[in-house]
């Protein structure tokens, strides 16, 4: 092999540099890594679930969260009360992406006339990124239904969805910004040269890029939105946690808990997947930009 | 300093007196004075910092100045007559690094200022932008993205989105600066084309061969001040100012001119 890439090349009729000769591989070098990876790994974790399952108590445990009967007999409950999350959570998702966008342009106009927008805008993302998330779930979804207002809904379940897209919103609207202003500035002055105002530059150059800037980032905060969503359960909305709990109280026993893990589990592992590969594909788009 | 060989028609189309800004405490422009004339091109040379990009963006009024004025067409750019836009609708400016908006197509980029600002309808902007692009051999890219195209390319987009709000005034701030060398001869062909048209430019550029093709005068810029002007075939053959010489001495050592 060697003998052959030592001899001299015809450099006219040469198409191009020889590819690179690739090894076979024998068996051997081909199979062995893998193996061993799945065999060390299902050593060790057998070796664990021995450990774990021979432990004196392990059959308390085993009956308190892992009891098939009580599983069974709570999943229907706390599946619909999952399906009250999920819905919950899709609302809140197109609510908090506007909401937080408008909250965003409003902390980014320039010029005095914007000022009282400005300032709400930064009062309310130091307020509400300041509170705790329970707490602004407390006040809203206790807190309004008590006042019995005239016109108003007294559904905690309404309020207390009001206080996620409030306390969200904060956060979104501080991720938008931070892809405002990564935006370059050349294409501020491109669009003000070209005589664009203020508020078309926005509209047109600058959010459409910031927007794409930061969905990895604003996808991390859905998963987290995701699982917030079970805060609504302090103030008795019959959402999956709420559901296992109550099933609980009546049985003293933990499975249901462990069916809201599963079904939480089955919804946040596939979008945290797939966050991951909208950020590692937005990576390699840059990554060929500055190239 | 000796004034151009044809007198120049009385008015000039931009006119600038006096003008100074400060960058914090630094001088930046220092009582510039700078008339350019219709169908003139006026190019401006000088070290990187010597003032030359600000003055040229105080001229459409991208960057605050702190005394003196600026006219078009004998109006001060500040005159609430032109409105928040009106200036920018009549002075066209094409940077550097091209600015091209990434997430828009060619003719998407092109027509944005004909449609959103002077609200030409959409059929018309694109028959506008394509003819525009056709004569700057573009044609075919209208489809594509700028990180699709090559620097030449894009900033002959660039220059095409300039040119489609149909300027009276062009301002090209080194435009050939950011380019590989083999794609800067195509750029400046258009701009070539652009002054056998008429256009009326003023143009930074650090390309003293072609400044002394395209200019009608050249202004040589040291710290702020507009040193020497005068014909191109005077100010870089035979300069009369020893900054200016000293400046040319270092291109001429680098191999530039």
């Amino acid at each position: 092999m060697s003998a052959e890439r030592a001899a001299p090349v015809d450099r006219a009729r040469r198409a191009g540099p020889r590819p690179p000769v690739k090894a076979t591989l024998t068996p051997r070098e081909r199979y062995l890594p893998a193996s061993i990876s799945i065999v060390s790994t299902v050593v060790v974790f057998g070796v664990l679930w021995r450990v774990v399952t021979s432990a004196e108590n392990w059959p308390l445990i085993e009956r308190q969260f892992f009891n098939v009967e009580a599983m069974r007999a709570s999943f229907p409950e706390v599946l619909r009360g999952f399906a009250l999350n999920m819905r919950i959570w899709v609302v809140a998702l197109v609510l908090i992406a506007i909401f937080g966008v408008i909250i965003a342009i409003f902390r980014s106009l320039t010029g005095p006339w914007a000022a009282p927008l400005r300032v709400f805008a930064i009062v309310y993302i130091d307020l509400l990124r300041g509170m705790p998330s329970i707490l602004l779930v407390l006040l809203f979804g206790l807190g309004i239904p008590a006042l019995n207002l005239p016109g108003v809904t007294s559904s905690n379940t309404f309020w207390g969805s009001v206080a996620l897209v409030l306390g969200y919103s904060a956060y979104t609207s501080e991720v938008y910004r931070s892809g405002i202003e990564a935006v370059p500035d050349g294409q501020r002055a491109a669009a003000k040269a070209l005589g664009l105002t203020q508020w078309q530059t926005l509209r047109y150059s600058i959010l459409p890029q910031a927007v794409r800037n930061v969905i990895p980032a604003l996808l991390n905060l859905a998963v987290a939105l995701q699982k917030d969503v079970a805060l609504l359960s302090v103030i008795g909305v019959r959402e999956a946690v709420r559901n296992a709990q109550i099933f609980t109280a009546r049985t003293f026993n933990f499975s249901s808990y462990m069916v809201a893990t599963v079904l939480f589990l089955l919804a946040t592992i596939p979008m945290a997947r797939f966050t991951d590969w909208v950020t590692k594909r937005d990576q390699e788009r840059r990554l060929q930009r500055t190239l | 300093m000796s004034a151009p060989e044809t007198p120049p028609p009385p008015a000039p189309r931009v006119s600038i007196e006096d003008l100074t800004k400060y960058y914090g405490q630094t001088l930046v422009l220092d009582e510039v004075y700078l008339d350019v004339h219709e169908h003139e091109v006026v190019c401006l040379i000088g070290a990187s910092g010597s003032g030359k990009s600000t003055l040229l963006r105080c001229i459409n009024q991208l960057v605050p100045y702190d005394y003196g004025t600026i006219r078009l067409d004998g109006v001060p750019v500040d005159d609430p007559s032109f409105g928040k836009t009106g200036l920018r609708k009549r002075i066209g400016i094409v940077f550097q690094a091209y600015n091209l908006f990434p997430h828009m197509n060619v003719l998407q980029n092109v027509t944005l200022a004909p449609r959103k600002v002077h609200g030409v309808g959409r059929a018309e902007a694109e028959d506008n932008a394509r003819r525009l692009l056709g004569l700057l051999e573009m044609a075919n890219f209208a489809d594509k993205y700028p990180e699709q195209l090559s620097g030449g390319q894009q900033q002959r987009v660039a220059i095409v989105r300039a040119l489609a709000t149909d300027p009276d005034v062009l301002l090209l701030d080194e435009v050939t600066a950011a380019l590989d060398p083999e794609l800067i001869g195509g750029v400046l062909d258009v701009i070539r084309d652009l002054k056998d048209q008429g256009m009326t430019m003023a143009i930074v550029t650090h390309e003293m061969g072609f400044a002394k093709d395209v200019a009608d005068r050249v202004c040589f810029l040291e710290d702020g001040r507009i040193i020497e002007e005068g014909l191109p075939e005077q100010l870089l053959v035979d300069p009369q100012e020893p900054q200016t010489r000293r400046f040319l001495q270092r291109i001429i050592d680098a191999g530039r001119l």
